[in-house]
């Protein structure tokens, strides 16, 4: 008898053509609705420019021809905030991860720090990026030090929370197992502890990853911010008037960014965490 | 039966004493927290001599705001109603695009994909856009802003709850010979209900301070966004912090009432450790 | 017997389409059930046992050959509300009182409020829940949820029942005492319904049932049927008597036949 088999890797590329298509599907209709609701309601290249004139905009020169190209120009300061985005998100995920295995191991500690932790968090770090960076810029340090900092002040907190979660969520079961091999705190960690909790810190880190993003580009708002896609999305949209499509054209490498980000964290898990379908 | 006899008369008595220690467990530890955290920051800044412009101490901040409360609370009220009703329309267009996607599976398979993907996009990017759209003083351009910044996760996790009865579940129903009206009133609808607290609780926090930054990219005068943003460029950062207090206020108080909501509509899940 | 069958399966085979080639669930399997019987079905993983009994509920279709109920499409039973189900896990809605779970069915069908609340209270009484109707779901033990999805399947007075594993999940104690306050249930109604009930358990089988189906895997097939000649009310000393010890071994018997065939093909 032979059982049916699971997931064969022979049906993938029927399964993954039957997923991408409803969402192709999706993505066209909005594009559609797009040129659709500029046709019926004559809406002129101002309100909402054709999808045609965005697509040209992007290789119009900058700085009145002496400049690079304007999509060059637009991914290079995306490239900027990805960069500093992904810092902060090193920083606070290292920083995050570290104090969990710490509070895990010393629970005097977690008793002690975690009400900290949680405390930091009543601060609405986003609101304070202003001030963050205008304090930072005025100590001296140098501008992306400042969106760094949020950046990983934001990373940190579900990093913690959920790598904690994690290490606390070895079953009983699993533990006296590791017990009757008289396994030491290491082996603990390393064979149990820490397999377990990859599913938590990543769906941590994918959490960690959008916030990361947002708050680099926040914090390139306040004036003074000379590079990164959120001073180009303030740029275009002083400039909206002469150029609309370069406002469209920003906004959309700050998606960009954002779901290269949370893509490369995707990427990571599946690599990594390859028990889990 | 005497086993469940005995049951009676403890279980329901257990269960209200349960519910008791929760609200006072659930209360204080926080507090304290608070309370130390505020300490702490009033201590550190007093004796490191951190400069005001960096961080004032929390006593000078409650000054700054009991110096004029009416008028933070009036700008606070401005930006709170525009998170509030920002939150309600996306909220409730992701619940009835989440209806749409239960019946029309193809829909789903699209569209809640991309709406996952779309939490990983900065949507306070769209910020200058509907303040172009909209203009750029109008409340309308910041609700638009907070009302897609709420959409997509309650569009995901209210479909999640949808589609999350089991097939025994679904089974019984078919026994029943119940039509999908049916279906989805008495087993997906309330299934559903601790998936769409679950989002509105985050919607809530996301919203207020989303209504405060997509302020930053402009807007009234008199609204805690703009507030917060012009006293921080002129490193007035007492003024700053004093509007943020305001802004943790109004969160605060959006957050507990969802959280109150929640507990009157769920009457189930009361007593139950989580 | 001389009265129609309430249920009959006229060589019903089940084949299921999936990823390796299709697998036969069932295969060729006639059978005759009459009103007010009680029959379990009993045979090892993957004998067709659940499928069987999902057949008559309309809950999937044959392949091939027929299924009648009443006198009827399994569908058409289906839509008259013929019969009612309990699962091996309770389903209670978590939101519901006990008292609404077991009403839900009768909302469904859109009984007036008042006799809705009197006929689960009785039936919650009935199963000795008569204090627990405003209690939620997790408030219960297991055996107490599974009793209330009893009173919930009993509820619109179906004339079939349909139990899938209903005891697999309780421990024995539990379990020996859940068969006999079924059996008084099942014996107090009138009419009695007719039984359709699927399990692991040999002496559980033996104990409830008029029939035992024996069934075989790979594919699914009727192997034998042992009627259970025991008298009845079937009570604790019920499984101290000889008959019942020798009952058991001939089903088990029965089972290994199965075993041995499978060893040969």
């Amino acid at each position: 008898m032979t059982y049916p088999a699971q997931g064969a890797p022979g049906g993938a590329p029927g399964t993954l053509a039957r997923r991408a298509l409803p969402i192709i599907g999706v993505i066209a209709t909005l594009l559609l609705l797009w040129e659709g609701a500029r046709l019926l309601f004559g809406l002129s290249e101002q309100r909402l420019p054709s999808l045609g004139s965005i697509i040209e905009t992007m290789f119009t020169p900058t700085r009145g021809g002496a400049g690079p190209l304007l999509i060059v120009q637009m991914l290079a300061n995306g490239w900027a905030t990805f960069r500093v985005a992904l810092g902060g998100f090193v920083i606070g995920g290292l920083l995050g991860f570290g104090l969990a295995v710490l509070f895990m191991r010393l629970p005097v500690l977690e008793r002690g720090l975690m009400p900290y932790v949680i405390g930091s968090q009543t601060v609405p770090i986003l609101a304070i990026a202003p001030m963050v960076v205008v304090g930072f810029g005025r100590m001296g340090a140098p501008p992306w030090l400042a969106k760094m900092v949020v950046a990983a002040y934001l990373t940190f907190f579900p990093v913690t929370i959920g790598m904690l979660r994690g290490l606390r969520s070895a079953s009983p079961q699993s533990l006296d197992l590791m017990r009757s091999y008289a396994a030491t705190p290491f082996q603990y960690f390393w064979k149990l502890r820490l397999p377990v909790s990859l599913p938590y810190l990543f769906t941590a880190l994918k959490i960690a990853a959008s916030a990361a993003v947002i708050g680099a580009i926040v914090a390139e708002l306040p004036s003074g911010a000379r590079e990164g896609i959120g001073v180009m999305i303030l740029n275009a949209a002083q400039y909206y008037n002469s150029r609309p499509q370069a406002l469209y054209l920003a906004i959309l490498v700050a998606g960009l960014v954002g779901v290269c980000f949370y893509g490369l964290v995707v990427l990571a898990e599946h690599l990594i965490v390859k028990w889990r379908a | 039966m005497s086993a469940p006899l005995q049951a009676t008369t403890v279980a329901p008595q257990a269960s209200r004493a349960v519910r008791k220690g929760l609200s006072a467990r659930d209360l204080w530890p926080p507090l304290l927290t608070f309370a130390l955290v505020i300490g702490l920051w009033e201590l550190a800044v007093r004796f490191l001599q951190i400069p005001i412009y960096l961080l004032p101490a929390p006593s000078q901040i409650l000054e700054t705001f009991l110096a004029r409360p009416a008028f933070l609370l009036r700008i606070g009220l401005v930006t709170f109603t525009n998170a509030v009703v920002g939150c309600a329309i996306g909220a409730s267009l992701g619940c009835l695009v989440a209806a749409l996607c239960v019946r029309w599976r193809v829909v789903a398979d699209g569209l809640v994909p991309l709406a996952v993907a779309a939490s990983a996009v900065p949507i306070i990017a769209l910020s200058p856009l509907m303040g172009i759209w909209l203009g750029s003083v109008s409340p309308l351009s910041k609700i638009a802003v907070v009302a897609v910044m709420t959409f997509f996760p309650t569009l995901v996790s209210v479909y999640r709850g949808l589609v999350s009865p089991t097939a025994d579940a679904l089974m019984l129903m078919r026994s029943y010979a119940a039509p999908q009206r049916v279906v989805f009133a008495k087993l997906r609808a309330p299934a559903a209900l601790p998936f769409l607290f679950g989002a509105l609780r985050v919607c809530a926090t996301l919203s207020m301070i989303g209504a405060v930054v997509a302020e930053f990219f402009g807007g009234p005068q008199n609204a805690l966004g703009v507030y917060i943003k012009t006293q921080a460029g002129i490193l007035r950062t007492r003024e700053a912090w004093s509007a943020i207090l305001v802004a943790c206020l109004f969160g605060l108080a959006f957050y507990l009432a969802v959280v109150l909501a929640e507990r009157a509509a769920m009457p189930w899940k009361r007593g139950r450790q989580q | 017997m001389n009265t129609p069958p309430i249920i009959e399966f006229d060589r019903v085979s089940k084949v299921y389409q999936s990823g390796g080639g299709p697998v036969t669930a069932l295969l060729d399997v006639s059978l005759s059930i009459a009103a007010g019987e009680f029959i379990a079905l009993i045979g090892p993983s993957g004998c067709g046992k659940s499928t069987l009994m999902r057949l008559i509920g309309d809950l999937e279709q044959p392949s091939s050959g027929t299924v009648r109920v009443k006198g009827k499409t399994p569908e058409q039973a289906r839509l008259d509300r013929d019969y009612g189900i309990v699962f091996q896990a309770p389903v209670l809605y978590e939101w519901r009182t006990v008292r609404r779970n077991v009403e839900l069915p009768l909302e469904i069908m859109g009984r007036p409020p008042a006799e809705r609340r009197e006929r689960a209270m009785s039936l919650l009484r009935l199963v000795g829940l008569g204090d627990f109707g405003d209690a939620y779901p997790h408030q219960l033990s297991g055996g107490m949820q599974q009793r209330a999805a009893i009173a919930r399947a009993l509820s619109f007075e179906p004339s079939i029942l349909l139990m899938d594993e209903p005891f697999g999940a309780l421990d024995e104690i539990t379990r020996e005492r859940m068969q006999t306050e079924l059996l008084s249930l099942w014996s107090s109604a009138a009419p009695r319904p007719t039984v359709i009930f699927v399990t692991h358990s040999i002496p559980e089988a033996v104990f409830l049932a008029d029939r035992v189906v024996v069934m075989s895997p790979r594919p699914g097939r009727v192997q034998r049927i042992v009627p259970i000649d025991l008298p009845r009310p079937r009570v604790f000393e019920t499984r101290e008597s000889p008959g019942f010890f020798s009952l058991v071994t001939e089903v088990r018997e029965a089972l290994r036949a199965t075993e041995n065939e499978r060893v040969e093909v």
